[in-house]
């Protein structure tokens, strides 16, 4: 039961990305903000979402295993230094696996507190996060102050070497020394079509330009669904942060998969802080996450604890700051986004008998079209906010359809409970 | 009676004594792993005991950590995790430069007005989490994490829009408007200890009373410690939750106002950065009680202020931002086990007390 239903959410995500593109379609043909679907602007929506989705995933392994884990970016922080220290020694996938090793061994820290000594998950997070950029920096005057490009907080500049994939055919990657033709491209510039050019424009988003890490985070999406829902290790897993007592009586080994799956957990948070440092930028910068850990953690509520749901929150979480970083134009053209997506949500949930919620949406709505009419800018300070404000939004409206793992970040200590 | 209560103090203090101990090793073990002397730093960091203005300095540093960790510590009296300072810190920071900027008021009056406002301020941003934990049950750790992002993000963009005042040319540093002298809270010891730290010590008296000798503090630390108890012995879990986050609120609005009515006299980028989340690891430390929190901020001073002088031997600061880590780790997991340890002693004395008397009839 529990795997069809992850499933139906892969599917229902398909569904709402193919609903979103309309709205972006039609918004694009009334703006005329061209880049609001183009490709470059989604594939640099996946590069943004990227260490989002990741310390999501982080998150997710977590509280699944009923542990919660606030120190995502403290690991993180760990993730980049140790990323742009490899990836500098040696290049940027060496980077990537010392970030990830460096990071599981950061989650079985947490572990260790919380599953061993029975301390407090949010202090322990808490001390971890502020251990982890103490670490770092005392770090990064160790072994790259006084080197060639590198300083007190930042790293000399990585080898890189991380990948890039195109697709043949379809966007012009190579095949051998053959630049094959550029077909979506071609699709995409016919600007004056509806729907057609943003397909095109999307599916070359995610077919060009992608980094090859970026490739590998998106295949843990349902490799982590596979995992935690069709094999008996992940049943076991989740048996721990739904009712610990349950599983031990029937002789689960919690406590080792408690471990196990924070040590998982604290390196997906490690290759989130590598994706930074040594593929998104080539140097490790002292505060370079600014906060992803936590966007993560909020992307592991927004997604309902769902591999596929983390997947939705990361893109939309991305979009707004790859679009900003594409032109600043383009972002009043979210608003718009907003204002219709809310129409469509206040209808829904007046079918459903929900009278003062659609009321409220629909006001929502037309605030939101009027500030379109009225502004020239958004402030970058709002999209920096957004996916807080979602969250926090998600967290106020639609608490009934979430579903936490009931025992996470429960006190629990095995043998207590006969 | 009065045995017991000596010896849980003892344990108490001995086991938060050796956390910082634990730390100090771990520290040094890193220090001599980087190649640098561990006796060589601690002398040097230590050493800095003996300077007057080190000593001044650690008093003006601890100001604001003890009044970040009462915030802290009076939601933690009933498990309630108030993450949330620093977002609710830097609100009212802006809130107070704009609003004492404005007005006129005599000296003491003016001070008083910044200082109600900031507890306003404060107080009306930490109302959120706890409107959102009490209606709609969201968990306070999650929206204080939210919320001091939006915060964040909010304050930066009313600064940048509407609050810098046109500086001087040539400087790059932007500001609010000054706040007129009669806001200024005198310095004791003239730009190195300011008067705030007598409100931060007069804070942490208030907090003794209200928690230990009110009906309020009672029913807090009994929500605490028995929430379902608690609730059958007829209070409100719905109302200690608000009243004890807005309180919350109010005092991380106060935080700030040693750097902005002390120092700074205007708001900026960064001012008292840090200061609402460094009063977490205070407040554990100092195992929420006034005292502890007293000698912690004192300690977590020092460090802050003589970590400087590290740098002169060429040993990185950053080691005390370790050590703090270290410390806050430490102090939860050696409580835990003094815990588990003192259950255990009871346990094996109720035992032993059973024993003898079955054997004696």
């Amino acid at each position: 039961m529990k795997f069809l239903q992850t499933f139906s959410v892969a599917r229902r995500t398909i569904f709402l990305s193919l609903g979103f593109m309309m709205v972006l379609s039609v918004v694009r043909l009334i703006t005329n903000a061209n880049d609001i679907t183009s490709s470059g602007t989604i594939s640099s929506t996946l590069r943004v979402a990227t260490p989002i989705l990741l310390a999501g995933l982080a998150g997710l392994w977590a509280e699944r295993v009923g542990i919660v884990n606030i120190g995502i970016e403290g690991m993180m922080i760990i993730g980049t230094w140790f990323g742009g220290y490899g990836a500098w020694k040696w290049g940027s996938w060496a980077g990537i696996a010392l970030a990830i090793f460096a990071g599981s061994l950061v989650g079985l820290l947490h572990a260790l507190a919380t599953v061993r000594f029975n301390v407090n998950h949010v202090v322990s997070g808490i001390a971890i996060n502020i251990l982890a950029a103490g670490a770092t920096e005392y770090l990064s005057i160790i072994f790259f102050k006084g080197q060639k490009g590198g300083g007190e907080s930042q790293s000399p500049t990585g080898k890189g070497g991380y990948g890039e994939f195109d697709m043949p055919f379809l966007t012009g990657g190579r095949v051998g020394s053959w630049r094959s033709p550029d077909i979506l491209g071609w699709i995409e510039r016919k600007h004056d079509l509806p729907l057609l050019p943003d397909l095109a424009g999307f599916a070359r988003g995610l077919l060009s330009d992608v980094y090859v890490p970026t490739l590998l985070a998106i295949a843990l999406v349902p490799l982590t669904g596979y995992i935690l829902w069709r094999t008996r290790f992940g049943l076991r897993l989740r048996s721990s942060g739904e009712s610990p007592q349950a599983g031990e009586s029937l002789g689960v080994p919690i406590n080792r998969l408690r471990y196990q799956a924070m040590a998982v957990s604290g390196g997906l948070a490690g290759f989130a802080g590598a994706y930074l440092s040594c593929v998104f930028t080539s140097t490790y910068r002292q505060g370079q996450t600014g906060g992803q850990g936590y966007i993560g953690l909020a992307t592991t509520i927004f997604g309902n604890w769902n591999p596929f749901g983390v997947l939705r929150g990361a893109i939309l979480f991305g979009f707004p700051t790859a679009l900003k970083f594409r032109d600043e134009k383009n972002v009043p053209a979210l608003l718009l986004v907003v204002a219709i997506v809310l129409v469509v949500v206040a209808i829904i949930s007046f079918t459903r008998q929900k009278q003062i919620l659609a009321m409220g949406l629909l006001f929502g709505s037309a605030l939101s079209a009027t500030t379109y009419f009225l502004v020239d800018e958004v402030p970058q300070e709002f999209v920096a906010a957004t996916p807080y404000i979602v969250t926090i939004l998600v967290l106020v409206g639609a608490q009934q359809q979430l579903r936490p793992p009931a025992h996470a970040g429960a006190a629990y200590r095995a043998g207590e409970n006969h | 009676m009065k045995n017991q209560r000596l010896q849980r103090v003892l344990v108490t203090s001995a086991s938060s004594l050796l956390a910082v101990f634990v730390a100090l090793c771990i520290c040094a073990v890193i220090l001599l792993i980087t190649g640098k002397d561990p006796i060589q730093a601690y002398s040097t960091l230590f050493g800095a005991a003996g300077d007057i203005k080190v000593l001044q300095g650690t008093l003006n540093r601890a100001t604001p950590l003890m009044i970040s960790a009462a915030a802290v510590a009076i939601g933690f009296k009933m498990n309630l995790f108030n993450i949330g300072v620093e977002g609710q810190m830097r609100v009212a920071l802006l809130a107070t430069a704009v609003a004492g900027a404005a007005v006129d008021l005599p000296a003491p009056l003016h001070i008083l007005f910044c200082l109600v406002v900031a507890m306003a301020t404060g107080a009306i941003w930490a109302a959120f989490a706890g409107w959102l934990k009490v209606k709609r049950g969201v968990n306070e750790v999650i929206s204080t994490i939210m919320l001091n992002f939006v915060a964040l993000s909010l304050v930066a963009w009313a600064f940048d829009s509407f609050f810098t005042a046109d500086s001087a040319p040539g400087v790059l540093l932007v500001k609010t408007k000054e706040l007129p002298p009669s806001a200024w809270f005198p310095d004791i010891v003239d730009r190195r200890l300011n008067g705030m730290f007598f409100i931060a010590v007069l804070v942490l008296v208030l907090f003794y009373v209200l928690v230990w000798k009110t009906k309020f503090g009672f029913q807090l630390r009994a929500s605490g410690a028995n929430a379902g108890a608690a609730r059958v012995t007829g209070v409100n879990p719905k109302r200690m939750v608000m009243i004890s986050m807005l309180m919350s609120g109010a005092l991380a609005g106060l935080v700030g106002m040693r750097a902005l009515l002390g120092d700074v006299h205007a708001y900026q980028n960064n001012l008292a950065e840090q200061q609402g989340f460094n009063g977490i690891a205070v407040a554990l430390l100092g195992r929420n009680h006034p005292l502890g929190i007293f000698i912690s901020a004192l300690l977590f001073g020092y460090l802050g202020e003589a970590s400087g002088r590290l740098q002169l031997e060429d040993i990185p600061k950053e080691i005390t931002t370790i050590m703090t880590g270290i410390i806050v780790l430490a102090v939860v997991i050696i409580n835990e086990a003094v815990k588990r340890w003192d259950d255990k002693r009871i346990q094996h004395k109720a035992a032993l007390a059973l024993a003898t008397r079955v054997v004696a009839q």
